[in-house]
């Protein structure tokens, strides 16, 4: 424990000194034991930090230039990176610094909204498999098995094949069976709990399930949960630029960072700019989430403690 | 043992049965019919050609059919190509995706443990900091953009390989480690803490108090019980580096199926897309069964109780 310093002289009353020390320490929460240990790593906070500023400059990037990210100016296709296009211009002269951060906000949208909706299907179905456990476990958790082991990529590719492609679209579909993951985890963590004392006690002063649930085991599971909502971000991500890749993702003149790469291949050994910024942001977004949720996981699994 | 593998045989054909069937009506469910955007064809031939590919049916003799030609190993005609068997097409282009694929696993899973097992022999030095950045980056990076990155490299600039093209033995190296750079990272990391796990574990303790040597401890028991964990990625793997072929084998130029997926999409040649859908979804299944019965073979504490631990 991190501050398992200050706790060693809780017996004495004076320190070398003589000066007189507290006696109590005051107590600290779980979280505020965590976010100590989080602050100590130097990677994940670091990572932290990057990924506030890339989701800063997602929003206010484009508004700082004097371009937009839909308008072609055929005057000034491919242009390289200049004191007027930052980034420089694709091959309809659109303005690559304002399409890189509309295209990191699209990516960012996707990956975040698609983890949200992960998390609360994920919360209720793991919930429920958790907390009633038997024959209702069984036959859900078998449910959730067979459809995990159908390949999730070829899911969401005839989803998008089929569907409208757009934003919702993609959202959904990465959805259908992104959630699995995250109800184990819910499960596993929900099964664990709900045997201990502060769950008997609540449900002895007849607390309804609901209330079990959301008051009591949720919270106590939210470490793990935590993590896996911060893995599961850039891999969605990953998804979205795959399936962009292959001109399933959003459709133009709207940009994800997968589908500019994308656009960027065709005759990029003569304009390598427009590969090189969203690539190196696709990179460092996905670095910094799998950083911090590896930080995460250090800060908040006590079971990891050494 | 035999009742586990019977279940996860079971397990398999249900999950095909849903892919199959989902992959069905999806396409079915798509308005129109693939013939719409042929312009300029007289109405009797385009009778004519939903005859041809069954499309005039009530959609549950359509499905009985398609369900019955599966199990055949009959995937249908291509809708863009006419003539062309699915099933032919797929037997065409399997052999360099088959290939490039095999090179990656069998490097991902040698260098992944090796990497793994220095990094957990040299815990907290150099060696292990370096190779665990490396890991992070692998997972970090997608395979496209390090695919593009080392294509921009060493084919273009350098000129060490061939661009695009699939022709000598020195076009199989781009490929691979594109492929292969994301499972050596996930491989190297989970050999890494399953060792360090074992190398505390106290039958090494007793092991050394008995007075055998490294190189025994080492062999017997440390990489032994270190490497278990990686076969249960043996299935998530595959996956990996079959879905990454299909946009690897477009960035090099490589003739291969997943070549014929992208092609297909694009197309909307949807008996392809279906056929490629479900040979993808066998192969994978098939592996995650594999895996399955392996992790029952090279861990004997999960006979007994018919299940992995939930």
């Amino acid at each position: 424990m991190s501050a398992s310093g200050n706790n060693n002289n809780k017996n004495a009353t004076t320190d070398v000194v003589g000066e007189p020390i507290a006696l109590q320490q005051e107590s600290i929460s779980l979280w505020q034991d965590a976010w100590i240990r989080l602050k100590g790593n130097k990677v994940a906070m670091f990572s932290l930090g990057t990924l506030i500023v890339i989701i800063l400059a997602s929003i206010v990037g484009p508004m700082i230039s004097a371009f937009n990210y839909y308008s072609n100016d055929l005057m000034n296709t491919n242009k390289a990176p200049s004191s007027v296009h930052w980034f420089g211009t694709d091959n309809l002269g659109r303005d690559m610094w304002v399409r890189t951060w509309m295209g990191a906000r699209i990516s960012l949208i996707v990956g975040l909204a698609a983890a949200a909706i992960d998390l609360i299907i994920g919360i209720i179905y793991g919930g429920i498999m958790g907390y009633f456990g038997g024959r209702v476990d069984t036959i859900m958790n078998k449910f959730s098995e067979i459809l995990y082991s159908i390949p999730y990529l070829l899911v969401v590719i005839l989803l998008l094949v089929v569907f409208e492609p757009g934003l919702g679209t993609i959202i959904v579909a990465l959805t259908v069976t992104g959630w699995i993951t995250m109800s184990w985890i819910v499960r596993g963590e929900i099964m664990q709990l709900k045997s201990r004392d502060f769950v008997l006690a609540a449900r002895s002063m007849g607390a309804s399930a609901g209330r079990q649930l959301f008051k009591h085991l949720l919270p106590n599971a939210l470490g793990p949960i935590i993590v896996t909502v911060t893995l599961s971000v850039p891999s969605a991500i990953f998804s979205e630029a795959f399936l962009s890749f292959l001109g399933l993702g959003v459709q133009a003149p709207v940009a994800s960072l997968g589908s500019m790469i994308n656009d960027a291949l065709t005759g990029w050994n003569l304009y390598p700019w427009r590969m090189w910024f969203p690539a190196a942001l696709i990179c460092l977004t996905m670095l910094a989430f799998n950083l911090l949720g590896d930080g995460l996981r250090d800060a908040l699994d006590p079971k990891l403690r050494k | 043992m035999v009742r586990y593998i019977a279940s996860k045989f079971l397990y398999m054909l249900l999950s095909l049965f849903i892919l199959a069937s989902a992959t069905f009506f999806l396409m079915k469910a798509i308005p129109g019919n693939p013939f719409m955007s042929e312009k300029n064809v007289q109405p009797q031939i385009k009778e004519r050609l939903m005859e041809q590919y069954g499309l005039n049916k009530p959609i549950a003799e359509q499905y009985l059919q398609y369900l019955g030609n599966l199990v055949k190993g009959d995937l249908g005609i291509s809708m863009k190509y006419q003539n062309q068997e699915v099933s032919q097409r797929i037997a065409d282009t399997f052999s360099p995706s088959l290939q490039i694929g095999i090179f990656a696993i069998v490097i991902s899973i040698v260098v992944g443990i090796v990497l793994g097992l220095i990094a957990a022999l040299y815990h907290r030095k150099l060696i292990d900091n370096v190779a665990m950045i490396i890991a992070v980056l692998g997972i970090a990076v997608p395979s496209f953009v390090l695919a593009t990155l080392i294509q921009y490299i060493f084919a273009l600039k350098l000129g060490w390989f061939d661009v695009m093209g699939f022709n000598e033995p020195s076009d199989f190296v781009l490929p691979v480690i594109a492929l292969a750079v994301q499972p050596i990272a996930f491989i190297a990391r989970l050999t890494r803490s399953s060792m360090l796990e074992v190398l505390n574990a106290d039958y090494i303790k007793t092991a050394k108090a008995k007075g055998l040597n490294g190189f025994t401890i080492m062999t017997r028991h440390v990489v032994r019980n270190g490497i278990l964990p990686v076969v249960t990625y043996v299935g998530p793997m595959t996956a990996n580096i079959v879905t990454g072929s299909v946009v690897i084998e477009q960035i090099f130029g490589i003739g291969g199926i997943g070549r014929v997926f992208v092609d297909s999409i694009t197309n909307r040649d949807y008996t392809m897309i279906m056929g490629v859908t479900i040979f993808y979804g066998v192969l994978l299944m098939l592996a995650r069964f594999v895996t399955d019965i392996l992790y029952v073979l090279v861990d004997p504490r999960i006979k007994l109780s018919g299940r992995k631990g939930s």
